[in-house]
């Protein structure tokens, strides 16, 4: 039997089998859980229907996180689903592209900023203010995805590093809001991933290869390392762990330098 | 050069989920295959899995068709 035989998890943000989130459902799925998706804009809703399926699952619902309205439908309509909810997964996260290339301080704009935060930040403290009625008396996990820009700075990542920071220390106030009610919030701080939103990034080949020369272990991470994180950060068997950012990183983060090999 | 066209029709269906068979050489991957932008940013990335090589954002756009892929490959692995 699975570590989440039984838990009813929702998962947001896969749009790809590249995705963070497909890693993460597949681990959710195979430890037994029933899972259920978001997309963002109708023309993605076949894309998500058809990996839904790969998970034997049949619930996917529109959600727009910069839309108030379509946040509480979100949960309207899958607590006509599942009584509960035992999981929520924030994989979400966007900014401008041209916010994402060259000098921080070049390509900053108070639009490009508002709009990373609205949708990378805010979104997850959202979704769980609304989720939180359906999550009361089931020791619930929420769980997001961050990235080491939210500490560091680094090339590139600009203002989404800002949104990430935010996210983060949001998971520490979500943490000791729900904690009261037996609910945890973590974040993963994952390595960095060819996924379809990391090919927005200018120069995304180059840095995984920077980052793994860099990474005590020498390589980079996969999403089903990721997914393997989530699934336990997810189940009872992380019981005691909340507010935490927990990296799947292959040690780069930990690492000043790697001696010179070769 | 067969080789290569062969391997790039094979990504190709499996991306966009279509018959290998309906995979020829002129086909439009938006046009013919009903890719959509996506699905041409995913096949991209595929085929640079399957290469062993980086596909510029700026030469990745001008890729639309099964014959750029392979045109595309040919004078890239050749390098």
């Amino acid at each position: 039997m699975g570590f989440l035989q039984g838990k009813k998890i929702l998962i947001t943000g896969m749009i790809s089998n590249r995705s963070i989130a497909y890693g993460i459902a597949q681990a959710c799925h195979r430890e037994g859980a029933e899972l259920a998706f978001t997309y963002v804009v109708d023309k993605l809703e076949t894309r998500v229907r058809d990996m839904a399926a790969d998970f034997g699952s049949k619930l996917v619902f529109r959600c727009d996180v910069q839309n108030d309205d379509e946040i509480n439908a979100l949960f309207a309509d899958l607590g006509k689903e599942w009584e509960g909810l035992d999981g929520l997964v924030h994989a979400i996260a966007f900014a401008p592209r041209e916010a994402l290339e060259g000098d921080f301080l070049d390509a900053l704009s108070r639009e490009a900023f508002q709009t990373a935060h609205d949708v990378s930040a805010y979104s997850f403290p959202a979704l769980a203010k609304a989720a939180r009625p359906m999550m009361q008396g089931r020791k619930a996990s929420l769980l997001t995805l961050s990235y080491l820009g939210a500490v560091r700075a680094m090339p590139n990542y600009n203002v989404m590093g800002l949104a990430k920071a935010s996210l983060e220390a949001s998971v520490r106030f979500m943490a000791a809001s729900l904690g009261k009610e037996g609910i945890r919030v973590n974040g993963i701080s994952a390595g960095p991933i060819k996924t379809l939103a990391a090919a927005g990034i200018s120069g995304f080949s180059k840095l995984l290869s920077a980052a793994a020369d860099q990474a005590c272990l020498r390589r980079n991470v996969t999403t089903e390392e990721v997914g393997n994180t989530a699934a336990f950060l997810l189940s009872d068997l992380s019981s005691g762990i909340t507010g935490e950012i927990t990296y799947v990183d292959a040690g780069f983060s930990i690492n000043a330098m790697n001696a010179a090999e070769n | 050069m067969e080789n290569i066209e062969a391997r790039v029709k094979k990504i190709v269906a499996e991306q966009l989920g279509v018959n290998e068979a309906e995979v020829k050489i002129e086909s439009s991957f938006v046009d013919d295959l009903g890719a959509d932008s996506l699905d041409t940013v995913e096949l991209v990335m595929a085929l640079e899995e399957e290469f062993e090589c980086e596909i510029p954002d700026e030469d990745a756009e001008k890729i639309t068709t099964v014959q750029q892929a392979v045109d595309y490959v040919t004078a890239h692995l050749n390098k």
